[in-house]
């Protein structure tokens, strides 16, 4: 493990996917280039079709790519997930809903087949962590879309990863609960020191959580810029960070880098 | 809060279960009213009193025939059901099983199934209640795998993925997702099939075969114009198939009420 721990979490050189379909193929993703390092927090960005899900997809070995060479932990995906070296939360926290959300969040440590009694004590760590101990005995049914949310991040957490994968995971929330999942989030990831690869739509989602920000495009999907947020690991994500004027400038990098538009800041590399 | 419920709820539940038995003695009433005051020919419609009489009469070989078809019904419904849930879980699994099975599914479907009777009684010899089990297993078969090979696919993809990504096998897979998922229309499948069961079954005593059944004492009573005891034993034919039916409406109940979350 010790080896590992150095080992780079993600490690993409020359990736792409192309898609069969009907009407001939289509290029999702080409030519990704993209280091994420053990530990730290990657958002990917941009508009739909750029090929950022299906870059956490190509990298969670949900589908494979057609180019390049891709590494997690310095193995195969498919090495990596069957060694249970990633997490995974998507949009839709996708709770089954005849589980209680214990035993919801136990599921995949029951298909490990961890002993019952381990399993409870994780469970309710878990549960503490994500802070639903009074709701261990619900069903998904009677919570929330933000509380329904933490089981899912709960549930991608129990094999303590060393790599979380997300996909929009509070796209589907209102604002307020949005913010509150994000500093909550911020905190889970500093006490479990996980690298993160965070899928989103949202520039001050991105830029509030992250060390890096992946900016990316559609037709073909393609990495076009990284912004770097210099909001180190060590800095509490604070709802009065967001109004630092650091903050707004990273957000305005991000935002040109999106558009495409030349960036006066230093913040900016990799182009 | 509790009493301001309950009132229009009790009274709600009060006319959901008073209404359909006020109209079933009206009709009783209104029946006996045309053959006893009106004159109709007791010969073409024997009177509910009449035929509560023969049911009094007969008690004993009534219960005993409920007996013989319902075992019937109840052991056809029991093989075709697993039969049918096991026959979808492998064509739900490989495609190609399915292109196989479709037709002969198709097949039983359209297929008038208690025609096979006189043939099964044959096969299986004339004292044998093999061919009516056999029968109502047949037709308790198609709605069972119909319904369940839907519901084997109701999975959606975020959660195969979500499996995928657990490195499940496919019987993990199958365990905790696949079979939860269909459980609801396996059991919409076995409440449709328990009809058919009791259907095929007593009817598969109208071809022939060793008597003692509902069907057979239906049979011949009626061509022994005692249709007052004709009448009897249908009224416990529809007593019989009504009572697998909501056995199966309680089980299908039970069934979603776990699934999405006990209390509720």
């Amino acid at each position: 493990m010790s080896t590992s721990s150095s080992t780079a979490a993600v490690s993409a050189t020359g990736v792409g996917k192309t898609f069969s379909t009907g009407g001939g193929d289509v290029r999702a993703l080409t030519d990704v280039e993209l280091t994420v390092g053990s530990g730290e927090f990657v958002s990917l960005i941009g508009p739909s079709g750029c090929g950022k899900s299906t870059l956490m997809r190509l990298i969670a070995d949900l589908d494979a790519p057609t180019e390049g060479d891709l590494q997690v932990f310095g193995k195969s995906p498919a090495q990596a997930r069957r060694d249970q070296d990633y997490g995974i939360a998507f949009q839709q926290a996708g709770l089954l809903p005849w589980r209680t959300v214990a035993a919801n969040i136990a599921l995949p440590l029951e298909l490990h087949a961890m002993g019952a009694k381990q399993r409870r004590a994780r469970v309710a760590e878990l549960a503490e962590l994500v802070g639903l101990s009074d709701f261990i005995g619900s069903y998904p049914d009677q919570l929330s879309g933000g509380m329904q949310q933490r089981v899912a991040i709960a549930r991608a957490l129990a094999e303590q990863p060393r790599l979380l994968l997300m996909d929009e995971p509070f796209g589907a929330l209102d604002e307020m609960t949005r913010e509150r999942m994000q500093a909550e989030l911020s905190r889970i990831v500093g006490e479990t020191g996980a690298a993160v690869v965070f899928v989103t739509h949202s520039i001050p989602e991105a830029v509030f959580l992250s060390d890096r920000v992946v900016v990316m495009s559609p037709r073909p999907g393609r990495i076009t810029g990284v912004v770097t947020t210099g909001i180190g690991r060590e800095v509490r994500r604070e709802e009065s960070l967001r109004e630092t004027s650091g903050f707004f400038d990273t957000v305005t990098a991000v935002r040109e880098a999106l558009h495409g538009a030349p960036v006066g800041g230093a913040a900016r590399e990799g182009r | 809060m509790a009493i301001a419920d309950g009132g229009p709820r009790t009274r709600e539940r009060t006319l959901r279960i008073g209404t359909p038995i006020a109209v079933g003695l009206l009709g009783l009433a209104v029946w006996q009213l045309l053959v006893g005051v009106v004159g109709v020919s007791s010969y073409l419609l024997p009177s509910p009193a009449e035929i509560a009489s023969e049911w009094a009469a007969n008690a004993s070989s009534i219960a005993e025939a409920a007996w013989i078809t319902g075992t019937n019904a109840v052991l056809g419904l029991l093989v075709g059901g697993v039969v049918g849930v096991l026959m979808a879980a492998f064509a739900s699994r490989w495609r190609g099983f399915d292109q196989m099975l479709a037709p002969v599914v198709a097949a039983l479907a359209v297929g008038p199934i208690v025609a096979l009777a006189p043939v099964l009684n044959a096969m299986y010899g004339a004292d044998s209640e093999t061919g009516r089990r056999v029968i109502a297993a047949i037709a308790a078969f198609v709605p069972v795998f119909v319904n369940s090979l839907r519901g084997l696919r109701q999975t959606t993809p975020l959660h195969r993925d979500l499996m995928r990504s657990y490195a499940a096998t496919g019987q993990q897979t199958f365990r905790a997702l696949t079979l939860p998922t269909a459980a609801p229309y396996v059991v919409t499948g076995l409440r449709v099939a328990s009809s058919l069961a009791v259907i095929s079954a007593l009817v598969a005593e109208y071809f022939g075969g060793p008597r003692g059944g509902l069907g057979s004492y239906i049979s011949t009573s009626a061509a022994t114009s005692a249709y007052a005891r004709a009448w009897a034993y249908v009224g416990a034919a529809i007593l019989l198939g009504l009572a697998l039916y909501l056995l199966t409406v309680a089980l299908e109940r039970l069934v979603n009420r776990a699934l999405s979350g006990g209390s509720r």
